[in-house]
C-alpha cells in the first residue's frame, strides 16, 4: 500500500531512463518502458491485495509541506476507487507498450512521452491536494500533444492541437474554480477535506458556480456531449498505443476528477444541475453511438463508442447514489480495457497491416481468413463492448442502469436504447469489416500474404482480455475495493445532496 | 536628512563592484585585447564581467538590510531579492551573448551590458524620485545602446531608434509626472509622499502625475497600449540584448514601480474590488493589464517571427505581472517576483536558443527552427523547457508563478470584481496561448529539418547557460520556496 506513490516515480523515472536507452536503439527503449510499466502494475497489484478497506474514505500514503507559503501539501492518498483506477492504468500501459512495440521513430523519445503521460495519470489518481491534482493533471496533457503530433497518422496535427487545446481549456476551468474556493475558504489549504469543509459553508450560489466551472473543465475531458468532439478527432489520429492510453485511461482522469473533486466539495452544484447533467449523458450515449453507426473509417467507430460509453459513467456520476456510482466506477475500468482492445485490433493489428481504416476497403478484403487472430480478438472485444454477460461492460453497465433506475426511470429507458445501439454499430463494424464479402475473389494486388500477427501483440490481446473476462465473471473483486470507499462520509454527504 | 556617504557606499558596492568591472572589461580590451583576435577579446571581456557580476551577487546578499541614506534606498526583502534576481539575469544574458558568431566590439557590449546591470539593481532599492530616475535611466540609456549595437543591421539600428524615441517620450512623461508629484507633496522621499498623499483630499493634479506615471510603467513593461517598440527591439536588436531587455528590465521594472506605486501612491490606490467603487489608479493599472493580456495573446497567435512572438508573449506576460502588482499591497510581493524571476530565467533561455540556433543560418522565422530534435537534441530540449514554463505547464516555474499571481488577484474581492474578471480572463487566456506556444514546439520537434540544414555544433559556455536556465526552470518549478523563502 505504502509503495503506491512509487507507480508515480517508477513511471518518471522509466521516461528518463528510455529517453536516454532511444540513444543507443530502440529496442533498448522498448524494453525500459516495458519493464518499468509492468514494474508499476505490479506495485498496484501488490497494493491492491493488501489494500484494507477503511470506512473513513482515503487513506493517507505521503503527506509533507511542499508550498507552506499557499498552505499547499504533497499528500497522496488512495481508497477503493483510486486503487481500482491505477491497476487499470497499470494495465493499459503495458498493454499499450506492447501493441507499440513497432515503434522504431523515434522510439526513446516516443515511451519517454508515453511514460510521463503515465506518470502524471498515477499522480492524478493518488493526488489529495488539489494543487497536486492539478498539476498531475497538467502534466499529462502535454505528452499527448507530441505522441499524437510526431506519431500520429490521419490529420495528426490538426487532432493533436484540438485534443490538447480542449484538454488545457478544460483544466484551465477547473483551475478558476479551485481557486475560486481556495480563496472563498480563506486561503488556508489546498487539501481536498479541508477543501471541502470551507465549501460547505459557502452559498448556494457560490456552489453552483463553482461546481460549474470545475465539473464543466473535468467533464471536457471525460467526453461528456456536447463537449466530446475532440475525443474522436485526437484517438483517430493517435497511434496505436496512445489511443489506447487516451481513450482507455486519460479520459477517466476527466470522470475521476468529476468524482474526487467537483461533487465532493460542492454538492450543492450536483444537486442543482443534476438533470441537466443526466441527460446530456444520455444524449451522449445515444448520440454518439448513433454518429458511430454511419462512420467509414473504422477506427472513428471506435472514437465514437468510446464517447458512447464514457456517456455511462457520468450517467452513473450524475445519479449520485452509490449503486449507481459503483457502476460507474467499474465502468470506467471495463471502458478502459475493452477501448484498448478495440483500439488495439483497428490501430494496431489491421491498419498497420493493410494501411487503411475504410470500410469500403476492408470490406473486399476478407480479413476473417487473412489476420483470423485479429477478427477473434475483435469479435470477443465486440461483445464485450455491447454489454454481453460474461465480459466486464455487463455488470458495470447494469449497475448504472439499475442505480439511476432510482434517481430518473427516464434517463434509464433512453440509455438503455443505447446498448441496443452500441449493439447496432458494433455488429456493423465486425461484419463489414472483417466478414465482408467472402464470395466474391478478392481484388488484385490486396491479396498477398499480411504480416502476422506478433507475440508482443498477442501477450498485449490476452492481457486485455483476461481482464475483463475475470471483472465480467467475478465483478465482486472490483465493487469489494469500490464500495466500502463510497460509503466514506465525503461521498455519502454527496449522496445527501450535500446534507451530512 | 542623515547623509551618511560610508553607510551609502557600503551599501552599493555590488553598483560598485559593476562599474568597476565594466572599467575593467574596457581597460583590458584596451591593453592586452589589442593583441587577440574577436573570439578571445569577447571571452576575455565575459570573463571578466562574469566575474564582477557573481561578486556583485555575494555583496547584494551580505548587503545591508533596512532604509539607508536617508531612505533614498530601501533595502528590504523585495529589494535583494530583486538585485538578487537582476544580476542571475544578467549572468545568464552573458552566457547567451558568448554564442555570438562574430563578435565586434565585445567589450563595449559586455560593458555596456554591467552598466544596464547597474541601473537594474538601483532601480530595485530606490525610494526616492530623483534617484529614482536616475536609476531609470542609467538602465534605458544602456538598453538603447544595446539594441542599436549591432551597426551593420539596419534592422538594428531601427530597433535601437524605436527603443530610443518610445523611451524618451516615456521618460519625459515620467518626469513631468515626478515634478507635478513634488509640487503636490512637497518631497522627493517615497514614503514622505506617501504619507502626504494619503492626507491630501483627491486632486486632479495627481489624478494627471499618476496617468503620465502609468504611461511610463506601461512603456518600461511593454504593457499596451505603449508596447508598440516590443514586437521592432525584439526582432530587430543583437540576440543577448533583447534577452537582457526581456528578463532583468522587466523584473527590475516591476519591482521598482511595485515600489513606486504602493510606497509613494498606496493612498490613492483606489479599489477594484467593485465596478461602481472604481477609483484611484488601480483600475488603470487594471486596464493596462487587460489590453495587454488580450493584444499580447491575440497578437502572438498571428506572429511568423520567432522574435516577434516572444515579444508578443513578453506583452501578455506583462499583463499577468500587472496582475500581482495590483496585489502585492495585499498578499505581498513575493507571487509577482517569483512571476517576474522565473519568466526571465524563460525568457533568457529561449532567447539563448535563438542565439546558439543563429550560428548555423538564421532564425527568425518560427519555421526555421524545424527539426531542431534532430539538429540538436539539446537545444530542442532545452527550448521545450522554456517555452512549457512560458505556457505554464507543471512541474515547470512559469506555472507556479501563473497560479500565484492569479490567487493574487482572486483574493482582491474574490471572483465578484473586476480583480477576479481580470483573473479569470488570464486563466482563460492562457488556454489560448497554449496555441501558439505548441506551434514552436511543433516546429522544434515534430517538423522534420529541411533538406539542407546542417546539424547545431553547441558552444560549451551557451551550452552551459541554457541547462543551468532549463535546471533551474525545473527546480523553482518543483520548489517554489527556495524562492518564495527570500520573502
Amino acid at each position: 500500500m505504502n509503495a503506491l506513490p512509487w507507480t508515480i516515480y517508477v513511471s518518471f523515472a522509466g521516461a528518463l531512463l528510455a529517453l536516454l536507452a532511444g540513444r543507443r536503439s530502440p529496442a533498448a527503449a522498448r524494453v525500459v518502458a516495458l519493464v518499468s510499466a509492468a514494474a508499476a502494475w505490479g506495485i498496484a497489484l501488490v497494493a491492491a491485495v493488501r489494500f484494507v478497506p477503511n470506512p473513513a474514505g482515503l487513506q493517507t500514503l505521503v503527506d509533507v509541506p511542499w508550498i507552506p507559503q499557499m498552505g499547499i501539501r504533497y499528500c497522496l492518498a488512495a481508497d477503493g476507487i483510486s486503487l481500482t483506477l491505477v491497476i487499470l492504468t497499470g494495465l493499459a500501459a503495458t498493454a499499450g507498450i506492447l501493441f507499440s512495440w513497432n515503434i522504431e521513430e523515434r522510439a526513446g523519445e516516443f515511451f519517454a512521452f508515453y511514460l510521463t503521460l503515465i506518470g502524471g495519470v498515477y499522480g492524478v489518481f493518488l493526488s489529495a491536494d488539489a494543487f497536486l491534482f492539478f498539476v498531475f493533471y497538467e502534466i499529462a496533457i502535454v505528452p499527448k500533444y507530441f505522441l499524437i503530433a510526431i506519431w500520429g497518422s490521419t490529420n495528426r496535427e490538426y487532432g493533436a492541437m484540438k485534443l490538447a487545446l480542449y484538454s488545457f481549456a478544460g483544466s484551465s476551468l477547473v483551475l478558476a474554480g479551485i481557486l475560486w474556493a481556495y480563496v472563498s475558504g480563506g486561503g488556508q489549504s489546498f487539501a481536498l477535506g479541508d477543501l471541502a469543509a470551507a465549501a460547505s459553508h459557502f452559498t448556494h450560489a457560490q456552489q453552483i458556480g463553482m461546481f460549474t466551472l470545475v465539473f464543466l473543465g473535468f467533464a471536457v475531458l471525460a467526453g461528456m456531449f456536447p463537449f466530446h468532439t475532440w475525443a474522436p478527432t485526437g484517438h483517430v489520429a493517435a497511434p496505436t498505443g496512445a489511443s489506447m492510453l487516451l481513450a482507455g485511461v486519460v479520459m477517466k482522469l476527466g470522470a475521476y476528477g468529476c468524482l474526487r473533486v467537483a461533487l465532493p466539495l460542492f454538492p450543492v452544484g450536483l444537486a442543482f444541475w443534476q438533470p441537466v447533467i443526466l441527460w446530456l449523458a444520455v444524449i451522449g450515449i445515444v448520440y454518439a453511438g448513433l454518429v458511430a453507426l454511419v462512420q467509414d473509417d473504422f477506427k472513428f467507430v471506435i472514437g465514437y463508442s468510446s464517447v458512447s460509453h464514457m456517456g455511462f459513467v457520468l450517467l452513473g456520476l450524475a445519479a449520485a447514489n452509490a449503486r449507481a456510482v459503483s457502476g460507474a466506477v467499474l465502468q470506467m475500468f471495463s471502458h478502459g480495457v475493452i477501448a484498448g482492445l478495440l483500439f488495439a485490433v483497428v490501430g494496431r493489428m489491421v491498419y498497420e497491416r493493410t494501411h487503411t481504416r475504410k470500410f469500403a476497403d476492408l470490406r473486399l478484403m476478407s480479413l476473417y481468413r487473412r489476420l483470423p487472430f485479429a477478427a477473434v480478438v475483435f469479435v470477443i472485444a465486440g461483445l464485450a463492448s455491447m454489454g454481453m454477460p460474461g465480459f466486464s461492460g455487463f455488470p458495470a453497465e447494469l449497475t448504472i442502469l439499475i442505480g439511476v433506475w432510482q434517481t430518473s426511470p427516464w434517463c434509464t429507458v433512453v440509455a438503455a436504447l443505447g446498448v441496443l445501439v452500441a449493439a447496432a454499430f458494433t455488429l456493423r463494424a465486425i461484419q463489414v469489416a472483417f466478414f465482408g464479402a467472402p464470395s466474391e475473389a478478392p481484388v488484385a494486388g490486396d491479396s498477398g500474404p499480411l504480416p502476422p500477427i506478433t507475440l508482443a501483440e498477442k501477450s498485449g490481446a490476452v492481457l486485455l482480455i483476461g481482464a475483463t473476462v475475470l471483472i465480467g465473471l467475478r465483478p465482486d473483486l472490483l465493487l469489494d475495493l469500490i464500495r466500502p470507499a463510497l460509503q466514506s462520509p465525503v461521498f455519502q454527504a454527496v449522496f445527501n445532496g450535500g446534507a451530512p | 536628512m542623515n547623509t551618511n556617504y560610508t553607510e551609502l557606499f557600503f551599501a552599493l558596492r555590488p553598483e560598485a563592484f559593476l562599474v568597476a568591472g565594466a572599467l575593467a572589461v574596457l581597460g583590458l580590451d584596451l591593453s592586452i585585447g589589442r593583441r587577440l583576435d574577436d573570439a578571445q577579446r569577447l571571452t576575455q571581456a565575459l570573463a571578466v564581467g562574469a566575474f564582477s557580476v557573481l561578486c556583485a551577487c555575494a555583496l547584494a546578499w551580505a548587503g545591508p538590510r533596512g532604509a539607508v541614506f536617508g531612505g533614498a534606498f530601501m533595502f528590504d526583502r523585495f529589494a535583494v531579492a530583486t538585485r538578487l534576481g537582476v544580476l542571475a539575469l544578467t549572468l545568464l544574458v552573458l552566457g547567451v551573448a558568448s554564442a555570438a558568431r562574430s563578435p565586434r566590439n565585445s567589450a563595449e557590449f559586455v560593458a555596456v551590458i554591467l552598466f544596464a546591470a547597474t541601473g537594474f539593481t538601483l532601480m530595485a532599492a530606490v525610494q526616492q524620485l530623483l534617484l529614482s530616475f536616475l536609476a531609470l535611466e542609467l538602465a534605458s540609456l544602456s538598453l538603447y545602446v544595446l539594441a542599436g549595437f549591432d551597426k551593420g543591421r539596419p534592422e538594428s539600428s531601427e530597433a535601437g531608434l524605436k527603443y530610443f524615441l518610445f523611451g524618451g517620450m516615456a521618460a519625459a512623461f515620467l518626469l513631468f509626472g515626478f515634478s507635478l508629484v513634488y509640487g503636490i507633496a512637497g518631497s522627493i522621499d517615497l514614503p514622505e509622499i506617501g504619507t502626504r498623499i494619503s492626507m491630501l483630499p483627491h486632486s486632479p493634479l495627481l489624478a494627471v502625475a499618476l496617468a503620465m506615471i502609468l504611461v511610463a510603467l506601461g512603456f518600461k513593461l511593454a504593457a499596451a497600449p505603449f508596447h508598440l517598440w516590443a514586437p521592432d527591439v525584439y526582432e530587430g536588436a543583437p540576440t543577448a540584448s533583447a534577452a537582457l531587455v526581456a528578463s532583468a528590465s522587466k523584473l527590475a521594472g516591476i519591482t521598482f514601480f511595485t515600489r513606486l506605486l504602493w510606497v509613494g501612491f498606496g493612498g490613492a490606490a483606489g479599489d477594484v474590488s467593485s465596478l461602481s467603487a472604481a477609483s484611484g489608479w488601480l483600475p488603470g493599472l487594471a486596464a493596462i493589464a487587460a489590453l495587454s493580456m488580450l493584444i499580447g495573446n491575440f497578437g502572438a497567435l498571428a506572429q511568423q517571427s520567432i522574435r516577434r512572438l516572444l515579444a508578443y508573449s513578453a506583452i501578455a506576460h506583462s499583463g499577468a505581472l500587472l496582475l500581482g502588482v495590483m496585489a502585492a499591497a495585499r498578499v505581498g510581493a513575493a507571487p509577482v517576483f517569483y512571476y517576474a524571476a522565473t519568466y526571465g530565467i524563460a525568457t533568457v533561455g529561449a532567447f539563448g536558443v535563438i542565439a546558439v540556433a543563429e550560428r548555423s543560418g538564421p532564425c527568425q522565422r518560427i519555421s526555421d527552427l524545424a527539426g531542431l530534435y534532430r539538429r540538436s537534441p539539446l537545444l530542442a530540449g532545452c527550448l521545450a523547457v522554456f517555452i512549457l514554463s512560458l505556457a505554464g505547464i507543471p512541474p515547470l516555474a512559469g506555472f507556479y508563478g501563473k497560479f500565484a499571481v492569479f490567487a493574487a488577484a482572486l483574493q482582491l474581492g474574490g471572483l465578484a470584481g473586476p480583480a477576479g474578471w481580470l483573473a479569470v480572463m488570464a486563466i482563460g487566456l492562457s488556454a489560448l496561448a497554449l496555441y501558439y506556444y505548441l506551434i514552436v514546439l511543433k516546429q522544434a520537434l515534430v517538423t522534420a529539418p529541411a533538406g539542407d540544414a546542417k546539424p547545431i555544433a553547441v558552444p560549451v559556455a551557451a551550452g552551459v547557460t541554457l541547462v543551468a536556465a532549463a535546471a533551474l526552470i525545473l527546480l523553482f518549478g518543483v520548489r517554489p520556496s527556495l524562492l518564495l523563502d527570500l520573502f
